[in-house]
């Protein structure tokens, strides 16, 4: 089966799946703004709108969309790793963050 | 270009005629409702402030519904006093009043209790349906819309569709020389700077920055990680990561244009035109009381999974960017922006069906929401405690 993900900006490492049904092993062809086509193996099952890693990102290292950050790494992430929650930390709002340097 | 509206007394136009049934304090709601349930033309702010708080947040409360009285949309109001209430709901008749439509009040406990309330309220409320209902809607320019926006109930098909599709329109209504108000502070976050850049001047950025910091900071105080409060459970399930990839799709639906300034909660729309924004949180009950307060006559509203529900006076028209969501809850929906995403349309066209839509609309067409009734739960945003 051969899906579409949809890369926003040309600096961004995540993309969005647009179909659904994705499942590991699944191809996603991976179009950005300009047309251009980067085919990815999904690496675990990606539900409808989520997203799909494009680049390699190294924990800690910002994760890019809209050609903006939306959080930072919290694991090591592979090209066509689904990223969300469980990889991706918000920097936002983190008064648990705040808490604990309040304690530390 | 032009629509059908109520021209009011103070030189606003409504796109509805309501008799607003406006209790003073949340004691009230059950007096409002059996009017409301009784009366033809009649919807009620049934809220649940005005009693046992500190006094910016009495003032907060008075004010607010002040401004949903004075809603254009509103051609006549019935206040609802119980008669010891923490709201000054002295000042709330007298400031409806000085728009020149009419407003009356009832007060429970002077009546003596719920059914001698009830039936003076019904009489009042009737005398005020009959006043207002043979006027005429006249076409009036479309610089007299005051458009607001929100988006609800997101999932990532709302930053690439219906979003897109509002800050087209948006953009529309500025060129045009109409006003369009935004709000959901929180949903700033992690997108300020983007926000600050089209700020008209440096002061205006400064307060942008400001009321982003005021309200992480709320959040933050409470010691936790601000996700499932903000992205909700079902932004995450989604697809949404982060409040920051939350807002940076949601900023798309205030389209391109330059950003007039900051608006308070409580602040009316008189003169200013263009784009602003206004001050609010992003849960749905609290900013669309905050947007009908501020005179917007119509709110356009983006969703991804399906956020249902309207407003008492201010028709919301529903834009579904997700096209599954769209086919199983089409009864809800207005509009169908998921056919962005299946690649059948584009923003502009989706765009321009939206606008004619939101004419239709402002000149009496009901949404889907307004013809079932979906809009009886408002709230009013305070800051501080009840206690």
């Amino acid at each position: 089966m051969n899906s579409i993900g949809l890369k926003v900006h040309d600096q961004d490492n995540v993309a969005t799946v647009c179909c659904e049904g994705v499942t590991a092993g699944d191809e996603i062809t991976v179009l950005d703004q300009a047309g251009n086509r980067q085919t990815l193996s999904a690496a675990a099952a990606i539900p409808y709108g989520h997203k799909i890693a494009v680049s390699p990102i190294a924990p800690g290292e910002s994760i890019r969309k809209y050609g903006e950050v939306i959080g930072t790494a919290s694991a090591t992430i592979a090209p066509g790793d689904y990223v969300h929650v469980h990889n991706l930390d918000s920097t936002r709002g983190r008064g648990d963050l705040a808490r604990q340097e309040e304690e530390a | 270009m032009e629509f059908m509206g109520y021209l009011r007394p103070d030189g606003r136009v409504g796109a509805r005629n309501h008799v607003a049934i406006i209790p003073s304090v949340i004691c009230a709601n059950d007096v409002a409702q059996a009017i409301v349930g009784q009366v033809q033309g009649t919807v009620g702010y049934f809220h649940h402030q005005g009693c046992c708080q500190l006094s910016p947040d009495l003032d907060r409360v008075t004010e607010t519904l002040i401004g949903l009285g004075c809603s254009p949309n509103v051609g006549a109001a019935l206040v609802i006093s119980l008669g010891c209430e923490g709201t000054d709901h002295e000042r709330l008749v007298r400031e409806i009043a000085a728009t020149g439509k009419p407003v009356e009040i009832i007060r429970i406990q002077q009546l003596g209790g719920f059914s001698n309330a009830v039936s003076a309220g019904i009489k009042a409320a009737q005398k005020l349906a009959i006043a207002i209902s043979g006027l005429q809607r006249q076409p009036v320019g479309v610089e007299h819309i005051t458009m607001s926006i929100k988006c609800g109930a997101s999932d990532t098909t709302s930053g690439m569709a219906s979003n897109c599709v509002i800050g087209y329109v948006a953009d529309k209504l500025v060129d045009l020389g109409a006003t369009v108000v935004f709000g959901e502070t929180t949903e700033f976050l992690g997108a300020e700077h983007i926000l600050a850049r089209r700020a008209v001047n440096q002061t205006v950025a400064g307060r942008i920055y400001e009321i982003v910091e005021a309200m992480e900071n709320r959040a933050k105080a409470v010691g936790v990680d601000m996700r499932k409060g903000q992205p909700t459970p079902g932004n995450i399930e989604g697809g949404l990561s982060s409040i920051e990839e939350k807002s940076l799709g949601a900023i798309v639906k205030s389209g391109t244009r330059p950003i007039q300034g900051v608006l308070d909660y409580t602040q009316q729309i008189t003169t200013q035109k263009g784009l602003w924004i206004k001050d609010t949180p992003g849960r749905e009950p609290e900013i669309l009381t905050g947007m009908a307060c501020t005179g917007a006559q119509v709110m356009m509203f983006s969703t991804g999974r399906g956020a249902p529900q309207g407003f008492p006076t201010m028709p919301v028209i529903k834009i579904c960017g997700n096209p599954i969501t769209y086919q199983h809850m089409e009864n809800d929906m207005d509009l169908n922006a998921g056919t962005i995403i299946t690649g059948q349309r584009s923003i502009q066209e989706v765009g321009e069906d939206a606008f004619a839509q939101l004419l239709r609309v402002l000149s009496g067409e009901m949404t889907k929401n307004e013809a079932i009734g979906y809009h009886k739960s408002i709230d009013i945003h305070t800051l501080g405690p009840v206690i």
